[in-house]
């Protein structure tokens, strides 16, 4: 038994060492200061950060559209429907089931809708899958944390005259911010790493997109491409460029954590 | 925050958005359905789904050998996987001091969060060579790495995170009082565990199986980069594979070009769709039945 565990924390370590043990020699500041430039694909010289960019345009703006959708919704199904147990619970269950729906499914579903309005891959229609796919994740990591706040709360609230917005908005969010916070971090984790749903929405560029209409190229999609390369020395540069996407990846982790575990000091339960 | 004041508009939009999520699950299904009928008018059912013969050109679209090699290479990372998560699930919650669980618990919130390219990469640069150069001369067979099996133990360690989440879960919520009773019935340690808290377990480990099942099935890049995509029944798990996703994601360039294509493809993501919600379905059922049991 103690294997199983020991083979979970050595198969961890092993994939960021690999990746940082390929990646590092070639990651250089050129990676991620220079778009790519002419023939970057056959090893000329050049960089990833249209990609870095990119990737970080779709999740900041998948995250934000989530957020505005999603923290109202958590709210209303705790506060607002309070009464309506099995409703809510109907609802719980939908966002289990669309959470449990791939990726890929949400990125042809997003391209035949595409499709039917006559619309090009671009950075609008990315952001927007994306975020239809990181929302259960965003709700229910919310709703999990304000379904246990104490009543009492609420009841104070609404006794010192507030109405359920008011409550919901002002008390409760503060009351679950750091809830909010770890929902924000895992969602947007989730949005800057996922390579399904935007192989269809998003397109690929080799500049820097300057308006939402505009295709985009994304970090998980530049390693794809680059690693299926025969060069060598692109395939070095894929590496790097997963280094990269780890390194994110890691920071956004511990952030997430150093967070979560600052705001929970102030806590009435 | 003057506006939270007028609850009546912006309960519209409040209400508005729980619409668009309680519709999304009908939306998704209707309109990947809207899509694939002009291939399911061109071709029967079953041809789509039992025959091998794929040739777009010809508007022949049979997914068999798709589908095989999905659900050969799902069964394959569960057996992988759910061993390793029982046996952690059961030590750190029964046998370790709860230390253990704390240090753990990060590495598999920092596992679960690991985006699939970079599974993938990981698998190119340390799966696919391991199982060309040792495993598969072990058993005396040549292959470049690029295999069932590659594609197996990839997406074994992407759903080790979700399935020992929730057994963790589960195994938290077994309440004292039965293994103690046991216990001071004079059944060993092993004796509890086996006949008192796995009994009590079971319906949950199932649907963490089938979670994880749900999971494997619709993973797309990570596999696509190391199963070798060559589409065909494998005899061996040394062989290469072409599971769906990795079809519906390798395609989407030229789908445009030929007819029905893309409706192919999308009754492809329809299969997916449609097999992941039936998993969902059941594997919720059953936990749902187990808690109210407690």
């Amino acid at each position: 038994m103690q294997i199983s565990i020991a083979v979970i924390v050595l198969v961890l370590s092993l994939i960021v060492f690999s990746i940082f043990y390929r990646g590092l020699p070639s990651l250089t500041w050129e990676m991620i200061s220079q778009t790519p430039k002419g023939g970057y694909y056959f090893g000329k010289e050049g960089g990833v950060l249209n990609a870095i960019i990119g990737s970080l345009y779709l999740a900041f703006g998948a995250t934000i559209l989530a957020l505005v959708m999603g923290l109202p919704v958590a709210m209303l199904m705790n506060i607002h429907l309070r009464k309506f147990k099995k409703l809510v619970n109907g609802v719980r269950f939908l966002l289990d089931l669309l959470w449990g729906v791939p990726s890929i499914v949400y990125g042809a579903f997003g391209f035949s809708v595409m499709i039917f309005f006559g619309m090009k891959t671009s950075l609008l229609a990315g952001i927007i899958t994306v975020s239809l796919f990181i929302l259960p994740i965003m709700i229910r990591a919310i709703d999990e944390v304000v379904k246990n706040v104490p009543v009492g709360l609420l009841e104070a609230s609404m006794s010192l005259g507030s109405n359920k917005s008011q409550t919901a908005f002002m008390v409760y969010v503060r009351q679950c911010s750091s809830a909010i916070v770890t929902a924000i971090m895992i969602s947007f984790g989730r949005a800057i790493g996922d390579a399904a749903s935007v192989l269809f929405t998003t397109g690929y560029t080799d500049s820097i997109p300057t308006s939402v209409m505009q295709p985009s190229a994304t970090l998980p999609l530049s390693i794809f491409f680059q690693l299926s390369s025969p060069i060598q020395e692109v395939q070095n540069r894929a590496y790097a460029s997963a280094a990269i996407l780890t390194i994110i990846i890691l920071i956004i982790s511990v952030l997430s954590r150093i967070i979560s575990n600052k705001y929970n000091k102030n806590k009435i339960s | 925050m003057r506006f939270l004041k007028n609850e009546k508009v912006l309960n519209v939009f409040l209400y508005l958005f729980l619409g668009i999520i309680i519709a999304m699950p009908v939306l998704l299904v209707v309109g990947l359905f809207f899509k694939s009928e002009s291939v399911l008018h061109a071709n029967s059912l079953s041809d789509l789904l039992f025959s091998t013969e794929w040739k777009p050109f010809q508007g022949k679209f049979g997914f068999y050998s798709y589908i095989y090699s999905s659900v050969l290479v799902t069964m394959l990372a569960l057996l992988i996987s759910v061993p390793i998560c029982l046996f952690a699930a059961i030590y750190l919650t029964q046998y370790a001091k709860s230390v253990y669980l704390k240090v753990i618990q990060p590495v598999i919130d920092i596992l679960a969060g690991i985006p699939s390219i970079i599974f993938g990469v990981w698998g190119i640069l340390v799966i696919v060579p391991l199982i060309s150069h040792y495993v598969a001369p072990f058993f005396g067979i040549e292959t470049a790495g690029y295999s069932i099996l590659a594609g197996a133990v990839v997406l074994s360690v992407m759903i080790i995170p979700f399935i020992l989440n929730i057994l963790l879960e589960i195994f938290k919520s077994i309440s004292k009082e039965l293994p103690e009773a046991s216990i001071a019935l004079g059944a060993t340690k092993w004796q509890t565990i086996k006949y008192v808290i796995l009994r009590k377990a079971f319906p949950g480990i199932v649907s963490s199986v089938v979670f994880g099942m749900s999971r494997a099935f619709g993973e797309t890049i990570a596999v696509l980069m190391v199963v070798g995509n060559v589409a065909q029944i494998p005899n061996n798990i040394f062989e290469p594979g072409y599971p769906l996703p990795a079809l519906i994601a390798n395609n989407y360039g030229e789908m445009l070009s030929i007819p029905n294509y893309d409706s192919a493809l999308m009754f492809a993501s329809l299969i997916l769709l449609v097999i992941v919600l039936l998993f969902n379905l059941a594997a919720r059922m059953l936990i749902s039945r187990y808690e109210t049991k407690i």
